[in-house]
């Protein structure tokens, strides 16, 4: 059993919700600097360059990429060897959330109640917490900061058996071709197929965590992947939805085993500042 | 791409009938924030008091949720926010005087025939660009609805803040026409 004391995970939560917020990860510059060089759109162009001046200028001056540093989302895979000490894990996670929004210039964007009250928490907490137990005896925080433009975008699905395939890309193509210039094309889309309706979504939501570009392990899915992006980026929306060779990155697919009866789909997408950061504890 | 052209605030209606869709200009002078929680408000408040804690008339409205100025900036990062969540509001606040708007994405086709009726013009701001367009905003103040937060109204003083004219006041739509030319 190794033990993990909370006071560790406050201050690596604190760390990486900053780290996020103004440093891209090498993954997403890199894939956008390979879009750049497909565009074709003089706006597009200008949209890219401005994108990656920007990317440049936050990173050297640790100024956030985005003002919208996002809801705080977090993927915790909890070894199953692992004790943690010190107090609840959800109550370290949302104190370096606190800490980290607080200390490092970050964007408050949370409200206390989505009808009643709407009134800033002050500090961006809570946190969106997904926890998962897998074997081992590590820590594994991943943090997702997702801006509100691009979450607003996102689309469910209960599809049935007789839509098939077709039926599924076309449900994706139109999500990205509705959004237009909402979610900060070029985007990063990620999908979840099957399992049930809480599980379609979070597998979307998962799929924004991958490293950018990575096809899924599975060749069949790998080729719709693939399919997908190419129809996606004949929709013409292009960067910032003025027009171009490029709206998306990349497409993510997550999928699962479903009911018979059912083909749930489900669409996140991501600005392209596409921000994650990942730390072992 | 066009020239960038050079616009001074506040706005006026010989300026804005020679701005085009497609024109990338620069903006200098003194802009205002506000997202739909302002908006709201300022409506609210209109109705109840007939005042406006500014003067609208000629004014630009820039929907921005800027971070928190660290030491040494006017302000924080501060790209665009997205703009159909102020459509609600928009033609009533184009009634009292509102002659420009920057944000990013697509507006409503009430939104624009009301610009069109009332001579107003959207500018786009590159969304996500935000710590680069910070440099061009020189000073910035609260001057409404502080409680809001990053959502409070600011006065904004900006130099050559950069934008793309998306809908001109005739109703023209980059967001329409931009898209369909690269359509496969």
């Amino acid at each position: 059993m190794k033990e993990v004391h909370v006071d560790k995970i406050v201050d690596a939560v604190e760390a990486l919700c900053m780290k996020a917020a103004y440093d891209l990860p090498k993954d997403v510059e890199d894939r956008i600097v390979a879009c750049s060089k497909q565009e074709e759109s003089e706006f597009g162009k200008y949209i890219f360059d401005q994108i990656l001046e920007n990317v440049h200028y936050a990173r050297d001056n640790d100024y956030p990429i985005c003002q919208d540093t996002g809801a705080a989302v977090f993927f915790i895979e909890v070894g199953q060897d692992v004790h943690i000490t010190g107090g609840s894990l959800e109550d370290a996670i949302n104190e370096g959330v606190r800490r980290g929004y607080t200390n490092g210039y970050l964007r408050k964007s949370m409200v206390l109640d989505p009808v009643f009250n709407r009134k800033n928490t002050g500090d961006n907490t809570p946190a969106i917490i997904h926890t998962f137990i897998v074997p081992g005896d590590k820590l594994k925080i991943t943090i997702l900061p997702k801006g509100g433009g691009s979450e607003n975008m996102g689309k469910l699905a209960m599809l049935t058996p007789s839509a098939g395939l077709e039926g599924v890309k076309k449900f994706i193509v139109d999500a990205v071709k509705t959004a237009g210039g909402n979610p900060c094309p070029p985007v990063v889309v990620g999908v979840g197929i099957g399992g049930t309706m809480e599980k379609t979504t979070l597998l979307a939501k998962k799929a924004l965590a991958r490293k950018v570009g990575e096809p899924n392990p599975n060749p069949q899915y790998a080729q719709l992947e693939q399919e997908l992006l190419e129809e996606i980026n004949n929709t013409g929306v292009g960067p910032q939805g003025l027009g171009g060779r490029i709206t998306a990155l990349a497409v993510h697919i997550e999928y699962f085993p479903a009911h018979i009866t059912g083909l749930p789909v489900a669409v996140n997408l991501n600005c392209h500042a596409a921000r994650h950061a990942e730390v072992v504890l | 791409m066009s020239e960038t052209k050079k616009i001074t605030t506040p706005l006026t209606d010989d300026v804005i009938a020679n701005l085009k869709t497609g024109e990338r200009v620069e903006i200098t002078g003194v802009i205002y924030t506000a997202r739909d929680a302002a908006h709201k408000r300022l409506l609210e408040e209109y109705a109840e008091t007939k005042k406006l804690p500014f003067d609208l008339e000629g004014q630009i409205i820039y929907y921005v949720g800027p971070s928190p100025a660290k030491p040494g900036q006017a302000l924080g990062s501060a790209g665009p926010t997205t703009s159909y969540r102020m459509d609600a509001y928009t033609p009533d606040v184009l009634k009292l005087g509102l002659k420009g708007m920057i944000g990013k994405g697509p507006r409503s086709q009430e939104v624009k025939d009301a610009m069109v009726e009332n001579k107003a013009v959207y500018f786009a701001a590159i969304g996500g660009a935000a710590a680069v367009i910070s440099k061009s905003i020189k000073k910035a103040e609260v001057i409404a609805y502080e409680d809001l937060g990053p959502e409070a109204i600011r006065r904004l003083e900006v130099e050559n803040f950069p934008c793309i004219v998306v809908t001109d006041a005739e109703g023209n739509d980059l967001y329409v026409t931009g898209p369909e030319k690269y359509a496969k």
